[in-house]
């Protein structure tokens, strides 16, 4: 299964970290039933999220033997913002652990870009390229969007790859394991609602229900051609409510020129979606259905340069925040800097809004303890924040969260779901 | 089978021996459903919440949801309050990551095991199990129940 190069490195020829993930690798394409090791271009890590010295002790381990990555690598969120400290709210032991994990993986070569988005940040492989990414949005957004080719990599294989630059040949690197399972006909929901990008979450969340780890299609958008920010949505709330790491949408997505090629000739079921459904999809994603608003948590995935240029121009009337509701952006330290030049910042700092980079507000402390009750247009964050954060979570669009964040209560708009 | 309880014959995904008493759940996400410094459940939704996995012979179908799992397992086996063995009906990368890493950087060899979906219900909860996985095959052994 290895060739002769491979089975030195696995050796130790190479070192005994490149050895140690060899190892990994090896054991996991044997579990896979994958025949060999490939080539793979690029890597995006999500190692450097501190749950425990574990993490700590594998970087480390590499590093003390001089392993450097073998592909430009990106990184994705630690748990720590960099630029802003201060904003999380950990223990000084945690804080110094999470800092020597993130400096653990700067070590390794990598690019210290910590954001969930890396294809905001140029890190942006081309249709059929081989890659080895981790982070559910992340590696939805590569295969469909994109259209490069990532298996479902997470902890410890992720970097096993970046190290070696191989993965095993299995799951979504093979044309066979990405032609669509299930069809999901949108041309019934009227154009209004599929120009709104509050939709594409709670399609998302549908997928997610009726694909589970499949790949699922969308027919009907064509039309209104859904750009980048909603595909993102979409692929991330997919992620999270199912384990979806590859959809295709018709006439949209790189592999999807036609529904026969995203088939791949294959039979599969049709589901067809009416605006009932999604707006029992949309009410799904909340947890609370009051008027008490805390705060608003906007990005996540984080906020893309056009996210910051839509929320501007909501907030451009110069009106400011309620007092009691506090705003939270999360985004990358590269995208902060395109929307500072293009000023964004300053106007969304001037109505209130705060925020946060290199980390995002669901998985480290940020918010303020008191915290009960958040608006978010983020399906994921919406499916992930009451667990991780113990918060009731009210799904919207943007708007809705700017209006709701303005009058310092939940503020809904039904109109475009009737 | 013998009187004392099951014992089965399964595929080995990682080498290893442990007992403990049989924990049957439904598919487990160990980051954000356990502890990692506890090995307690935390997951809201599950039915045995409060109850700890170490020292279990953790019996479920398959892994879900966060290859951050690999991480949170890897270090509860760094602090002693993993399960004692795994025994799954799906081979799941993630969990057997976990076991690879704690095996690497610790020399702590969590065994876990699969066998058909069908056998787990010869694995009731609460009795004590002897997993013993070696590279390829792997046994699981029911004890007398004293």
């Amino acid at each position: 299964m290895l060739s002769a190069d491979q089975r030195a490195r696995l050796a130790g020829e190479a070192g005994s970290g490149v050895a140690l993930c060899m190892r990994i690798l090896t054991k996991l394409a044997r579990l896979r039933g994958a025949r060999r090791l490939i080539a793979v271009e690029s890597a995006h890590l999500d190692g450097c999220l501190y749950h425990g010295q574990a993490g700590v002790d594998f970087v480390e381990r590499l590093v003390g033997s001089g392993t450097t990555v073998a592909v430009p690598t990106t990184l994705n969120v630690g748990s720590l913002d960099l630029l802003h400290p201060g904003l999380v709210r950990t223990s000084a032991a945690d804080t110094a652990a999470a800092n020597r994990l993130m400096a653990g993986y700067r070590a390794l070569g990598a690019r210290p870009t910590w954001t969930c988005a890396p294809y905001q940040a140029g890190h942006r492989p081309g249709l059929g390229r081989q890659v080895a990414w981790a982070e559910s949005n992340a590696i939805v957004f590569c295969n469909s969007v994109l259209g490069a080719r990532t298996d479902r990599y997470g902890d410890f294989v992720d970097v096993s790859a970046a190290v070696t630059g191989l993965a095993p040949e299995a799951g979504l690197h093979l044309t066979a394991n990405r032609r669509g399972t299930v069809i999901i006909d949108c041309s019934a929901l009227s154009a209004e609602l599929r120009s709104m990008d509050v939709l594409y979450p709670v399609l998302g969340y549908l997928a997610g229900e009726l694909a589970g780890t499949g790949v699922p299609v969308f027919t009907g958008l064509a039309a209104t051609s859904p750009g980048e920010d909603a595909l993102k949505a979409l692929g991330a709330t997919a992620a999270s409510a199912g384990g979806v790491a590859l959809f295709h949408v018709v006439g949209v997505t790189p592999e999807a020129p036609t529904l026969e090629g995203a088939l791949q000739g294959a039979d599969v079921p049709t589901v067809v979606v009416d605006v009932d459904t999604v707006r029992a999809a949309r009410d799904r994603l909340s947890t609370s259905s009051g008027e008490r608003l805390d705060a608003v948590s906007l990005g996540t995935p984080h906020l893309s340069v056009t996210e910051f240029a839509a929320l501007a121009a909501l907030l451009g009337d110069g009106g400011s925040f309620h007092p009691d509701v506090d705003v939270w952006l999360s985004t990358s330290r590269a995208v902060l800097a395109e929307a500072q030049a293009a000023g964004y910042v300053d106007t969304v700092t001037a109505a209130g809004a705060r925020i946060i980079v290199d980390t995002c507000t669901y998985v480290t402390p940020v918010l303020h303890p008191g915290t009960r009750v958040v608006m978010t247009n983020s399906g994921k964050w919406a499916h992930y924040a009451p667990g991780n954060l113990g918060v009731d979570v009210v799904f919207g669009s943007m708007g809705e969260c700017v209006r709701s964040a303005r009058q310092g209560k939940v503020v809904r708009d039904d109109g475009v779901w009737s | 089978m013998t009187a004392s309880g099951p014992d089965l014959r399964a595929r080995s995904l990682h080498p290893g021996v442990g007992a403990g008493r049989c924990l049957r759940s439904e598919p487990l996400s160990f980051w954000g459903g356990t502890d990692p410094s506890t090995g307690m459940l935390i997951d809201e939704r599950h039915p045995r919440r409060g109850v700890a996995i170490t020292g279990r012979v953790l019996v479920m179908r398959s892994g879900r949801g966060s290859s951050s799992s690999s991480s949170v397992l890897a270090e509860q086996l760094r602090r002693g309050v993993g399960p004692a063995a795994i025994v799954l009906a799906e081979p799941d990368a993630i969990v057997v990551t976990g076991a690879i890493v704690a095996a690497e950087l610790y020399q702590r060899f969590l065994p876990i095991v699969l066998v058909d979906p069908e056998q787990l219900d010869l694995l009731p909860d609460d009795r004590m199990m002897t997993v013993t996985a070696d590279q390829a095959t792997a046994q699981i052994r029911g004890e007398d129940d004293t």
